[in-house]
């Protein structure tokens, strides 16, 4: 069969990087593409390429045999070439109709939008994917979710003949992947095309016929999803292979004291009557879906949500942890979800992070910061946690996903903490790093810090977690120990179907 | 008052989802619903606390007291919307004020001399837009910086002097009557239903929104970005320079320091009229209201023989609450869904 969509020696840099080199490949009528890599492979530059977002510098591309020239966006929309960004490109403060006809609108003859038109051509939309809104209802309104799947409709509201999502499922809970991957096989049947970046192997598996492997700009290759394994494609990725993703576990159960304790923490409409023990050297994850509770728990927990009751003992004491502040103090460590929103200071650099939770160590008795002993230490954290940068002083955004995510790490094991909460610590972050990321956690645990885990992706948590809580809706639906570890038990807590208060 | 907010949907294919009530719930959560009622209640309080409130003469006194703020906000809503900010238009007015009395005096005509000094507006607007769309210079830096040079630039071209005398076929711009009612207010009636008209239904308009609201979604949705944000600078430019011909054909003469202070009290009428200083909210409906209240405001405290200097510290206390409404609203719907 012949390709519908197929590049010769696409390349594009950037300066200091080759972000896709040579790049050759094709898409079929009706084909669903999954884009893997690492972070900096190039797929998303390869793919901003496609849909006239970047001007390649060398190479061609052709869709139904005709040479593809697109100076903008709009000029790949025309052709039939539409892509879903990363980040949203929602406007929150206008309505779902016209967000979905962002710019196209149907208008009259003096350039008059038709409300009447463009309302019930929204609402046709939505139907079809039995999305029961109201057009005319603002988006600031609407869960993330749902933002995520009229970012999808907005796309295809354009009727391409390929569509590009870059990596559409990472802020969705797992029945709105459900509902997302059914929506993308509906379109398939009506023969629409699709190039899937993911991050998530498993998406690999569920959803595309075939899977495309780019590494350092390179194409490496493709091949048949049901001609390849999960652990092929993680060496075609990094270029060697991965033997022990997460590490192993010492933690032995019982083995040692309980020595922190949240005793019914409850806040209303939030979470309700949470009580949980954690052992020194345990990695306890928190499973549930997105929405349940689980970082506003830790949040509150932390300091920087108020609580409504709920009491926290460290080493046989209790203590009152009102903010942050005071939580540091205790040696509590949390580390965000939202790396680059509220973990890190982005526009600083690496060692302006690194030493931001512990300025006091690094000050002499006049309030003056000691430069000698920062750059020192600094640089040996670096070291330690395998932050790959060309200085320190590099500011934090230049860096990859991954690497954010190391600094961030880096940046907390500096208070000492006796217990640390990550909150989905792998996030965007590639597969290399992400095996480094849990044996940093493993070693943590080794070492006696409790851990606490909270995660969306399953995998992770039964790979690296010594016993797993489950929170439905905000409460506790189950407990699972190491030996009893299943996907299938883990979502029947998380979706509330099972309870184990019942038994 | 729109199309938008009102059509029934009795061709739509599911009307069953938005039925009647919620359209009303709709309309009671905007803005300019709010403002319009509390500016209801306001004027029944008044009427009753003083006779004078509600007569024609007063009406008109506040409509024409306001007239210059409106005109300038109209411009500087759609402005702020599309996530500019224009600093420099008290003395884009003064500089046109300047600039027209000068050609008049000059003995040239009065329809050239208007056009003149609506040219002088627009390329300051063009200035503006151009250093902040193509230069990518922060909206706040460089219309401080025009606005300090506008003003400067003002008393070098009139030698520190106002310009007087000003031919009474210009001044009636500023002082005729149509209907007993001057001038200025229908200007800014027009200029008000106009604007208000466009920004809602007007594709080329509601472009700002999503400008304002993302930038780069808009540059990917085929929205040409630095175009509209150069047009809503000239447009604010403009809209300053029309208030600067009214001010200046009202009073005679071509003041100097006219409009100094004025760009904070358009910016507030228009975040009390429900407009964002990040962008992407807000309608010309809202900032006319917005402005309306805070005349209204002023003249009640007027007439009630309050000191003058507790207007400022009334409207500031106004902008604060109005705010911190908006923020207490957001967060109880972020919670109820």
């Amino acid at each position: 069969m012949k390709y519908l969509l197929r590049t010769e020696g696409l390349s594009k840099s950037f300066p200091g990087v080759q972000a896709v080199d040579q790049v050759s490949f094709g898409l079929r009528q009706g084909e669903i593409l999954a884009l893997v890599g690492e972070n900096g492979a190039g797929k998303s530059t390869l793919m901003q390429m496609l849909c006239g977002v970047q001007r390649p510098e060398s190479g061609s591309f052709y869709l139904d045999d005709q040479e593809m020239n697109f100076f903008s966006a709009h000029d790949a929309l025309n052709a039939g070439i539409s892509m879903v960004f990363q980040e949203l490109s929602l406007v929150n403060g206008i309505s779902i109709a016209e967000n979905i006809f962002a710019n196209r609108q149907p208008v009259g003859r003096v350039n008059n939008i038709k409300w009447r038109e463009l309302r019930s051509q929204t609402r046709q939309l939505l139907h079809r994917f039995n999305l029961e809104l109201d057009p005319a209802m603002l988006v600031k309104r609407l869960p993330m979710g749902k933002k995520q799947v009229l970012e999808i409709l907005k796309a295809i509201s354009n009727d391409p003949k390929i569509l590009i999502l870059d990596e559409p499922t990472s802020s969705l809970t797992e029945a709105e992947i459900i509902d997302l991957f059914n929506i993308i096989r509906n379109l398939q049947m009506e023969g629409m095309s699709f190039i899937f970046i993911t991050h998530k192997l498993r998406e690999v598996f569920q959803l595309a016929d075939q899977v495309m492997v780019m590494r350092d700009g390179r194409y490496v290759g493709t091949h048949k999803v049901d001609q390849v394994t999960e652990d092929e494609l993680v060496a075609m990725m990094v270029g060697r292979e991965i033997t022990d993703m997460y590490g192993s576990a010492s933690y032995e159960e019982d083995s040692r004291e309980e020595y922190f304790r949240v005793d019914r923490f409850s806040r209303k409409d939030v979470f309700k009557d949470i009580s949980f023990g954690l052992q020194r050297g345990e990695i306890l994850g928190l499973a549930g879906l997105v929405g349940a509770g689980r970082t506003e728990l830790a949040r509150s927990i932390f300091g920087i949500d108020p609580k409504d009751t709920g009491k926290i003992s460290l080493d046989g004491a209790e203590i009152e942890i009102r903010n942050p502040q005071k939580a540091i103090d205790q040696g509590i460590a949390y580390l965000t979800e939202d790396r680059k929103g509220q973990g890190l200071f982005l526009n600083m650099t690496i060692f302006e992070n690194l030493i931001a939770p512990v300025l006091k160590e690094f000050t002499n008795r006049f309030g003056i910061l000691v430069r000698k002993q920062i750059s020192s230490d600094v640089n040996h954290r670096v070291e330690e946690f395998n932050i790959i940068t060309p200085s320190i002083t590099q500011k934090m955004l230049n860096l990859s996903g991954g690497n954010q995510q190391k600094s961030m790490i880096a940046m907390w094991m500096g208070i000492n903490p006796k217990v640390t909460f990550f909150d989905e610590p792998t996030r965007g972050v590639d597969v290399g790093a992400r095996s480094e990321i849990y044996h940093k956690i493993r070693e943590l645990a080794e070492k006696g810090t409790g851990i606490v885990i909270i995660s969306s992706d399953l995998p992770e948590l039964i790979g690296i977690c010594d016993r797993i809580l489950v929170i439905h809706q905000g409460q506790i639906t189950g407990e699972v120990t190491r030996n009893d570890f299943s996907e299938e038990l883990i979502m029947a807590y998380a979706a509330g179907i099972k309870n184990h208060k019942q038994h | 008052m729109t199309d938008q907010e009102t059509t029934s949907n009795s061709i739509d294919t599911n009307s069953s989802i938005a039925g009647w009530p919620n359209r009303i719930k709709q309309l009671a959560a905007m803005r300019e619903f709010i403002l319009l009622m509390v500016i209801i209640v306001f004027t029944i309080l008044m009427t009753l606390a003083s006779p004078i409130f509600l007569t024609r003469l007063n009406i008109e006194a506040i409509l024409l007291a306001l007239s210059v703020e409106a005109t300038i906000a109209i411009g500087m809503v759609i402005l702020l919307i599309s996530g500019g900010l224009d600093l420099s238009v008290g003395s884009t007015l003064a500089f046109v004020g300047v600039v027209t009395g000068l050609v008049l005096t000059a003995g040239a005509g009065t329809v050239l001399s208007i056009l003149v000094g609506l040219f002088a507006a627009f390329s300051v607007g063009l200035l503006n837009g151009l250093l902040v769309a193509k230069l990518k210079i922060n909206p706040f830096i460089t219309t401080l910086g025009t606005m300090i040079t506008i003003r400067g630039l003002l008393l070098i071209l009139a030698e520190g002097r106002a310009v007087l005398n000003l031919p009474k076929s210009f001044t009636i711009i500023g002082q005729g009557r149509l209907f007993g009612i001057q001038y200025p207010i229908f200007v800014l009636l027009f200029l008000v239903i106009i604007g208000d008209l466009l920004l809602r239904n007007s594709r080329f308009f509601r472009q700002s929104y999503y400008i304002g609201g993302n930038e780069n979604a808009a540059r990917l949705s085929g929205i040409n970005v630095d175009f509209v944000k150069v047009f809503n600078y000239c447009l604010v430019a403009v809209l300053a320079g029309i208030a600067g011909l009214m001010i200046t054909a009202r009073f005679g003469s071509s003041s100097l320091t006219v409009g100094q202070g004025i760009e904070l009290r358009v910016i507030t009428a228009c975040i009390i009229g429900g407009a964002s200083l990040s962008g992407g909210e807000g309608s010309v409906l809202g900032a006319f209201l917005g402005a309306l209240f805070m005349g209204m405001l002023a003249n009640a405290l007027n007439l009630l023989g309050v000191d003058v200097y507790y207007q400022s510290f009334i409207t500031g206390l106004i902008l604060i609450l109005a705010v911190v409404f908006d923020v207490l609203n957001e967060r109880r719907k972020a919670t109820s869904t």
